[in-house]
């Protein structure tokens, strides 16, 4: 073997002028390995397959036109861009490789971004400037920036756009969630505009909880929230069995009674045993309280709690006091002051409390708590950060009580510690997270929320939005988040709008809800009679709507001043109330109008002029328009209606002048009073 | 001597190395199901025709049922369910229950379009029996057009109430085609339905119940309408070849 070896040896390097030779022909082969990766490296073999695939079709010469051999490269400076996808994805732009079998070179779906002005990374992430499948797109297990999947690709959108835009409904979603369970009383979330994302719940105070509830019913609870109410936002701490009656005991013995307190129920319910049944529809309750009816239909809205088990949650005197004046025991709730008198209160309250779950605390079992338990609790309920949410006598709100998660979506995967069975990237991890935080570590505190796995990529999506990227570009980059603003209305009627929390419901100046129509121009759009007497007693405006205005019980002299204030200050700036006299709505134009109603615009498709013949059922009924509307405010909605009242699904017909002048004429002709009932399918 | 002949050695193994580059990796294959049972045909129960968005699992499970020559259910029968590059399933192969049921979670791929979903099974023979459902991924601009869909034209255009919305179809006296009525719908061109969606139906002399939307929403909110009933469009909607301006 050594001999074989060392002749061969001797072959190549016997003698100088052998030796020169061989060297050189080794370092000719070294020289030529760097040409010949060139030459073989994968991107040309894309190009050649994109050429082979474009020379087969129609079009081949507008495609061969368009194509540009060697590497491409997209370079915007000012945004951290240097992206060489389209050295391979060469279709992107190509309209009619829309349905190519071959994906890498199939036309980008259409987006409203041009790919020259963003770059390719800014969504999809990624190593742009690699030349390779593997190196672009991801590679190894500790690669910093793979590619996003598809389904967290709104993330990019979100780098920017800080609003609510229709076109991401993962993305609202997302921010929407992280809002509504209240990530952010736990963790700080600024973004790119210096504005955060704030809590969208609103996490009862634990004050006076010894009024409102037993020790047994807050045991049960914190041992499993969803058990009480499957919408409940309140997430699982996996509490054992003694830490739950060791919190209890400290949450209660922290309560101090109400000021004033509760007082016994002294009035008689209506005997009728429907009663309480037909007062709580009356109310609309179900607006924003989900109920479980007789069939085991969960029926209602979910801004307030569910109500199924309400029985064994509270105490009767309790929900009396709450359904009297919820403000007693509340101060900032979203619920209104009804005004019911002591007969209503007693009948409502009677028909709550008949809403029992008894299996709910059947179980639960507790002794009177020794100082230990509670100092436990106490320890407890400090560890895991209760009162960043609650209120609680005694404890401190914390500060950032969870890490800020501001930067998130480009927290390097070096610094994050993954566990069995996550992929090592930083949305699995993320997702991991959300979905089951206590994997990472039994003694880890962020508690179980209750997600779908589709939430959970939605939370993901609005997280990775958080990029340094997003919180560093320039201003000019971003669409700022639509804020609430702070308008209060003044005086008397200010104080009552607030009592009776219209803004829940009701958006006025940029601020309140979007359950109900905004009313910022309702004193230009309304008559004021009919304003009194929808206050008195609120009609059914739209026929095919299950949330509607309740009655509110009001006196006339609170709606003497409701209606004052409304009618004299949300009045539009646009036009003149009084620009269209009724002198000017001749019998003629009425006729005319009439015409366009039924024939031009098909109006009755969507609504009712007349309860005998029209069935639409989108729009509100107009069968009293004469009655309700401002001539002006008719006309000038008739032009042009997202002017007057931004994302109203009204279609803007494009009228002319006369034609919208008739229409007004035909539409304030209608007088009927009171709306019948349509028969609901 | 020797020195020289490792290092040259080396760098030889170097460069090729260098040549060759990149690394493999294993695919995980599962196990084998033992299937106690065989059928002979396989049917949907559930799930089929679901409208998702890419890279998202399906609102609904599919669930899929294996029965015997005589129609009635077979439990223990082996079920493996496969689809193109991007579907995933959880479980991708599974026994069926007692009632002859297998359940999956479908989760679509990366792409905007029709997912084929195949569920398979076996008969006594060892024929392979298969059953294929049409599944469809919006990508963005059809999940843009979704939404418009869901703001503006669903309470007209699609028959079904909902419990939070009553369909207004029965109060038109021409009633509005739903968007996955392909038999009509893929008939008209793009053109005729932009201009239908922008001008109304008296635009192309049909029903005025239709309103002009074309004041309301912007040209590419229509293009993402449009796209999104080409999308659901039930039988799928193809597009013809190249069209050139014809004199």
């Amino acid at each position: 073997m050594t001999d074989k070896l060392k002749s061969l040896w001797r072959f190549f390097f016997g003698d100088s002028a052998r030796a020169f030779g061989s060297v050189s022909l080794i370092l000719l082969v070294l020289l030529a390995i760097s040409p010949a990766k060139d030459h073989f490296s994968q991107w040309r073999r894309y190009q050649k397959q994109y050429l082979h695939l474009i020379r087969g079709r129609a079009d081949a010469i507008t495609l061969e036109r368009h194509y540009e051999g060697g590497i491409q490269q997209i370079w915007i400076p000012d945004q951290q861009v240097t992206d060489r996808c389209t050295t391979c994805h060469l279709g992107l732009k190509e309209t009619s490789l829309a349905d190519v079998s071959a994906v890498a070179f199939r036309k980008h779906p259409v987006v409203p971004h041009s790919l020259t002005e963003f770059g390719c990374t800014t969504c999809h992430r990624g190593q742009g400037a690699a030349t390779t499948v593997q190196e672009a797109h991801n590679a190894t297990e500790q690669w910093e920036q793979p590619l996003l999947p598809a389904k967290y690709v709104e993330a990019g959108c979100g780098q920017c756009h800080l609003e609510k835009q229709t076109a991401t409904p993962f993305l609202n979603q997302g921010r929407q969630l992280i809002s509504g369970y209240g990530c952010t009383h736990c963790h700080t979330i600024k973004q790119g505009d210096g504005t955060y994302i704030l809590p969208g719940d609103d996490p009862p105070s634990l004050k006076h909880i010894a009024d409102k509830t037993t020790r047994e019913w807050v045991y049960a609870w914190i041992k499993d929230p969803q058990a009480y109410a499957s919408t409940a936002t309140m997430p699982n701490y996996h509490f054992s069995d003694d830490d739950a009656r060791d919190v209890s005991a400290f949450i209660m013995s922290q309560s101090t009674p109400l000021e004033p307190p509760l007082q016994p129920i002294n009035a008689k319910p209506n005997p009728d045993p429907a009663a309480g049944t037909s007062l709580y529809g009356q109310s609309f309750c179900a607006s924003c309280h989900a109920m479980q009816n007789a069939a085991g239909m969960m029926v209602g809205g979910n801004v307030g709690p569910e109500l199924t088990g309400i029985g064994t949650k509270a105490k009767p005197e309790w929900i009396a006091d709450w359904v009297a004046n919820p403000n007693h025991y509340d101060p900032g709730t979203m619920m209104p002051h009804y005004r019911f008198d002591p007969t209503q209160v007693a009948t409502l309250a009677g028909f709550l409390e008949s809403k029992t779950e008894p299996d709910f605390v059947a179980n639960v079992h507790l002794g009177a708590p020794t100082p230990q338990q509670i100092e436990h609790g106490k320890r407890l309920v400090l560890e895991n950060g209760c009162a960043s949410c609650h209120e609680i006598n005694g404890i401190k709100k914390p500060e950032n009580f969870a890490p800020e998660l501001s930067r998130i979506g480009s927290k390097p995967i070096s610094q994050l510690l993954f566990v069995e069975g996550v992929d090592h990237n930083l949305p699995s991890y993320v997702v991991a997270k959300v979905s089951n935080p206590r994997s990472f570590g039994p003694s880890l505190k962020m508690p179980q929320f209750k997600l779908t796995p589709q939430q959970v990529d939605a939370v993901t999506t609005a997280l990775l939005a958080q990029t340094d990227r997003a919180a560093t570009q320039p201003p000019t980059m971003r669409i700022a988040s639509t804020q609430q603003s702070k308008y209060e209305p003044a005086g008397h009627a200010g104080q009552l709008m607030h009592d009776l929390r219209c803004f829940s419901c009701h958006m006025i100046n940029g601020h309140g809800g979007d359950m109900a129509p905004d009313l910022t121009w309702e004193g230009t759009a309304v008559q004021r009679e009919w304003l009194t007497q929808f206050l008195k007693n609120p009609e059914t405006l739209r026929p095919a709507l299950i949330r509607r205005m309740p009655k509110f019980n009001l006196s006339d002299a609170d709606i003497n001043t409701l209606t004052d204030y409304i009618m004299a200050v949300y009045q539009t700036p646009e036009f003149d109330r009084d620009s269209l006299p009724a002198s000017e709505l001749t019998p003629a134009a009425v006729e005319q109008g009439r015409q366009l109603f039924y024939s031009k615009f098909a109006c009755q498709s969507c609504h009712i002029a007349d309860y005998a013949k029209d069935k639409g059922y989108i729009g509100p009924a107009l069968a009293g328009t004469g009655k309700r509307f401002n001539a002006a405010w008719v006309y000038h909605w008739l032009k042009d209606p997202q002017s007057l009242r931004p994302g109203t699904i009204e279609p803007n017909q494009h009228m002319t002048d006369d034609e919208a002048r008739s229409l007004t004429a035909f539409l304030m002709s209608l007088k009927s009073t009171g709306a019948k009932e349509v028969a609901k399918k | 001597m020797k020195r020289t002949l490792i290092v040259f050695c080396g760098t030889t193994l170097c460069a090729l190395t260098l040549l060759t580059g990149g690394c493999s990796r294993k695919s995980k294959q599962p196990a084998p199901l033992k299937s106690t049972a065989t059928g002979a045909a396989i049917v949907e129960s559930s799930g089929g025709k679901q409208i998702g968005y890419i890279g998202m699992p399906l609102d609904q499970p599919v669930v899929v049922q294996v029965n015997d020559a005589s129609g009635s259910a077979v439990a223990g029968a082996a079920v493996y369910f496969r689809g193109p590059s991007g579907m995933s399933f959880v479980p991708a192969s599974a026994l069926t229950d007692s009632s002859g049921q297998v359940t999956t979670n479908v989760s679509l791929g990366q792409q905007a379009g029709r997912y084929k979903l195949v569920a398979s099974t076996w008969d006594a023979s060892g024929k392979n029996i298969e059953l294929t459902l049409d599944e469809i991924a919006l990508g963005y601009q059809q999940t843009l057009g979704a939404q418009l869909n869901a703001q503006y034209c669903i309470r007209c255009h699609d028959p079904e109430s909902s419990s939070l919305r009553v369909s207004n179809m029965d109060n038109l006296s021409v009633k509005p085609h739903a968007f996955t009525e392909g038999d009509t719908l893929n008939k008209m061109s793009d053109a005729d339905l932009i201009a239908i969606i922008s001008h109304g139906g008296p635009a192309l002399n049909k029903s005025a119940e239709m309103p002009p939307w074309g004041y309301t929403l912007s040209k590419s909110d229509i293009a993402a309408l449009v796209s999104y009933i080409r999308a659901v469009a039930d039988p799928p909607y193809e597009a013809g070849g190249l069209v050139y301006a014809q004199k």
